[in-house]
């Protein structure tokens, strides 16, 4: 398949991403720094390119067509040619989903076998969410079962819709690319799950330095990775099964930079005696990894490059040392996305959606199950979507059979945050000229002596630009202890004409 | 009587932080209490527009001044302000509003405002992305648009470096003639009493706005852009109201507006009129549709009934002075304010006349 990007052919695998087909071209920020993507699953906007015209598309969640014509700029674009778009669609369904990964595929699943029409929402033209991200290239036998009993039971796909609003009672506004759509609920789950925490560091916004999971997204979706050389920091048992999704596509992994200590690990590890599985795993990834270092208490300080990534500078006690490389993944654990739960009124505790035992938040008829709740893992978030889609279908006592399962996965949910607890030393990673926000280029030093979020924002524009706070929002959470705002439409960006659609819904 | 200060005020809006640099600069001791950030209130949910309006002799008098000022001050303003002259075109639909770019072109005319009329073409050249068919405009070129968070926390910080006391993350919740009353207990004692709360401020009426920022895309729009049906919708004071006013700001982002309600206490978006608002925008500039919006938000305007500010001692109380009711004008207005204030409290003349917007007056006018 051939694009045209800054006007070169530019071939790509079929079922690749425009990520793949712009991989090592930077665009500029707003400050004219060179940039590359981050999160690989658009959340960051660091891939934003013009695709036939339209600027401010993301690169990551946008599919390759033949002849496509691309062009790699700045922050700041010329207005776009009118583009047709297709008429707004309005449909009804018992049960809305939202997000297409482990949990939203079972709770899709269980509500529909309850004889409900559902319809399954998901930003990413593709199902499968993050663990089973590009699932129609990548098979993973467990996701083609949830997918293919989401057919069998007619549930609706409607793929690559960002909701936007929630503009009048039991209503979703969304945004395609060709258009927009209305969707009527009587109860509603969201499955949004979960992002990357990205920690600034001096250098973190050089290209090729990105999220752990993000490379992996981005690989998945196309980006040649064989024969590159990687370092992998951060935290969390991602890095891990990162390293070894790297090693099998050819990469070279130098090392990996765990921030958590060899102790709490112990801990952790002489606790996954009680989950016979993931013990099984975790030796299996271990056997995998076999050869590549793996460094507790270590983590970047610095990373080091012209224009692009050449080395990182690490830390492990007193010592420091200096590895060149051409990736750098780094990703400091998960974070949930609850920004669509706060849009509705929902409930938010300890930074994830507050639910009762069947998975419904605070707000009555809206559920909530998988990451969007608390990190746990895909085992986790299956059953949490399996609760809440009998539950939203009204089949409680078949419900109310999976909580001991729910139960045991969350024992070892808890043990997991535990180990992996990010240290305070990583607080004095960013220096005063360290960027934070990466859409306005707001430097550390500005930000820091800042009463919280809403006068960094007013006084520094830190978190305003298109990512709406997701990227520094985290960052400044653990830096600074600063809470995020509340939520307002638009909870993503969208067209102002998708804006002006809400108002004829009431 | 022991006084910890000479002037406090309530509230750190860009009335209340432009009242305390020119208090600082005329010597005087001030102490300011702001519960929020700096300029965080309708002073960070408004456009920004420095902008002389007509809709009275004395509106105009008021907007004038404070535009001279802000001139004067232009040179020293730091980049974060982003004071930008990009001039305000007053745009014409039909021939009805042509009628009135020449009634308001004589306004300024006679005192001395400069302006100059478009006709379609010239309107069309000055903002292409306005849609064909409308009759031109009033270009008023020094006309200017700001950043005003930063330029609060600029006049804050000037009066912080004259000896001002801040005392942020503190409520005032009692005001009189002898000082505030803080939430411990505590009664900060003054001279002279300012209550620059805004919305929050005794006598004046919340009206409700929203407003739309886009991402990125310089040139798209040029000038602050109105449409004279704009002083239609700002005269009513009764309905819910929404006019056609965007900006471009320095970022190459556009700000999009209008909206009125009176009536609305909840800050949350209200969906209806926010559409209803951008549809207006769409009317005048079809391609705005396509542009992505990235955030939207609502604030509170002091609304009094004449339309005018409230500035000078409360009618009741010698020694408490408001400032408030500024209700869409109070960036332009904020440094004239802070003139009469200082003014008053020190007896000087001022370049003015104050009298009509002495809070006395809407008890006169009622009686």
């Amino acid at each position: 398949m051939t694009l045209l990007v800054n006007g070169t052919p530019v071939s790509v695998e079929p079922g690749s991403m425009v990520s793949a087909a712009v991989a090592g071209l930077c665009r500029e920020s707003v400050s004219g720094e060179p940039r590359g993507p981050l999160c690989g699953i658009g959340i960051c906007f660091e891939c934003r390119v013009t695709v036939n015209g339209r600027p401010h598309s993301r690169a990551c969640q946008t599919p390759c067509e033949e002849g496509m014509e691309i062009a790699v700029a700045s922050a700041v674009e010329q207005p776009l040619s009118r583009q047709p778009l297709s008429p707004r669609l309005r449909a009804t369904y018992d049960v809305v989903v939202i997000g297409a990964g482990p949990a939203g595929l079972a709770a899709s699943v269980r509500a529909a076998e309850c004889g409900a029409r559902v319809a399954i929402v998901d930003d990413n033209p593709h199902p499968g969410g993050q663990i089973w991200r590009a699932v129609q290239s990548v098979p993973r036998p467990e996701a083609s079962r949830w997918l293919r009993a989401a057919e069998r039971h007619k549930v609706d796909r409607i793929a690559g819709a960002r909701v936007f609003a929630a503009p009048a009672p039991n209503w979703l506004a969304l945004e395609t690319s060709d258009g927009g759509r209305e969707l009527k609920y009587g109860r509603l789950i969201l499955a949004t799950g979960a992002r990357e925490r990205f920690l600034p560091f001096p250098g973190w916004t050089l290209p090729n330095v990105m999220g752990a999971g993000g490379l992996q997204a981005l690989v998945k979706s196309g980006l040649p990775i064989a024969g590159k050389q990687l370092v992998i920091a951060g935290s969390g048992p991602l890095l891990l099964a990162v390293a070894k999704y790297m090693r099998r596509h050819g990469a070279q992994v130098r090392l990996i930079a765990e921030q958590a200590g060899r102790q709490s690990l112990a801990r952790f590890a002489i606790g996954l005696a009680a989950h016979p599985a993931k013990l099984l795993q975790a030796l299996e990834l271990r056997a995998s990894l076999f050869g590549i270092p793996y460094l507790t208490s270590c983590w970047p300080i610095a990373a080091h490059g012209r224009g692009k990534l050449e080395s990182v500078t690490l830390q492990q006690a007193a010592k420091t040392w200096t590895v060149p490389c051409d990736y750098l993944a780094c990703g400091f654990g998960l974070v949930p996305n609850i920004e669509l739960a706060v849009l509705l009124g929902c409930q938010v505790e300890r930074g994830a959606v507050a639910i009762d035992e069947y998975q419904q938040t605070s707000v009555p008829g809206v559920y909530c199950a998988g990451e969007s709740t608390g990190i746990g893992g895909v085992d986790l978030a299956l059953v949490e979507g399996e609760i809440a889609g009998y539950a939203a279908a009204g089949a409680l006592a078949r419900a109310g059979k999976r909580f001991a399962e729910r139960r045991r996965h969350r024992r070892f949910a808890a043990r997991l945050e535990q180990a992996f607890a990010l240290r305070d030393e990583l607080k004095y990673l960013p220096q005063d000229a360290t960027l934070v926000c990466r859409c306005e280029d707001v430097a550390f030093g500005r930000i820091r002596d800042c009463g919280g979020w809403r006068e960094a924002k007013l006084h520094t524009r830190c978190g305003m630009g298109p990512c709406q706070g997701r990227v520094c929002g985290s960052a400044v959470e653990f830096l600074l202890g600063w809470q995020a705002e509340s939520v307002r439409p638009p909870a993503f960006p969208v067209r102002v004409g998708s804006l002006i659609d809400t108002g004829s819904i009431l | 009587m022991g006084q910890s200060c000479d002037v406090a005020i309530a509230g750190a809006g860009i009335v209340g932080a432009a009242c305390a640099m020119e208090c600082a600069a005329a010597g005087l001791r001030v102490v300011v209490v702001e519960p929020g950030p700096i300029g965080g209130g309708a002073t960070a949910a408004g456009m920004g527009h420095i902008v002389v309006m007509d809709d009275s002799p004395a509106q105009m008098a008021l907007t004038y001044y404070s535009r001279t000022l802000w001139r004067e001050l232009a040179a020293e303003l730091p980049p974060e302000v982003e004071y930008v002259e990009a001039g305000t075109i007053w745009v014409a639909a039909d021939s009805d509003e042509m009628a009135e770019v020449h009634r308001k072109k004589r306004v300024c005319d006679g005192i001395g405002v400069r302006t100059e009329v478009l006709d379609s073409q010239a309107l069309a050249e000055a903002e292409p992305n306005l849609r064909r068919n409308l009759a031109g405009g009033l270009l008023v070129p020094e006309d200017a648009v700001i950043y005003p968070p930063c330029a609060a926390l600029h006049f804050m910080d000037t009066a912080r470096r004259l000896g001002t006391i801040l005392r942020a993350g503190e409520t005032a919740v009692a005001l009189s003639g002898q000082g505030l009353s803080l939430r411990d207990g505590t009664l900060l004692s003054a001279g002279i009493t300012v209550d620059a709360t805004g919305a929050w401020a005794a006598g004046v009426r919340k009206r409700k706005g929203h407003l739309v920022i886009t991402d990125r895309y310089p040139g798209f729009v040029r000038h602050q852009l109105a449409e004279l049906g704009y002083l239609k919708s700002a005269h009513s004071t009764t309905e819910d109201s929404v006019a056609f006013n965007v900006q471009p700001r320095r970022t190459g982002q556009v700000l999009i507006g209008s909206s009125r309600q009176f009536g609305a206490e909840d800050s949350a978006i209200d969906t209806p009129i926010l559409a209803r608002m951008l549809a207006r925008a769409r009317e005048y500039m079809p391609g705005i549709a396509d542009l992505l919006a990235i955030r939207s938000w609502t604030g509170f305007r002091a609304a009094t009934r004449d339309k005018l500010p409230l500035i000078g001692p409360s009618a009741h109380d010698p020694r408490l002075y408001l400032a408030t009711g500024h209700e869409g004008l109070g960036i332009t207005t904020s440094l004239a304010t802070a003139k009469l204030v200082v003014d008053r409290i020190l007896g000087r003349p001022s370049a003015i006349p104050c009298e009509p917007y002495l809070p006395g007056r809407e008890r006169e006018a009622q009686s």
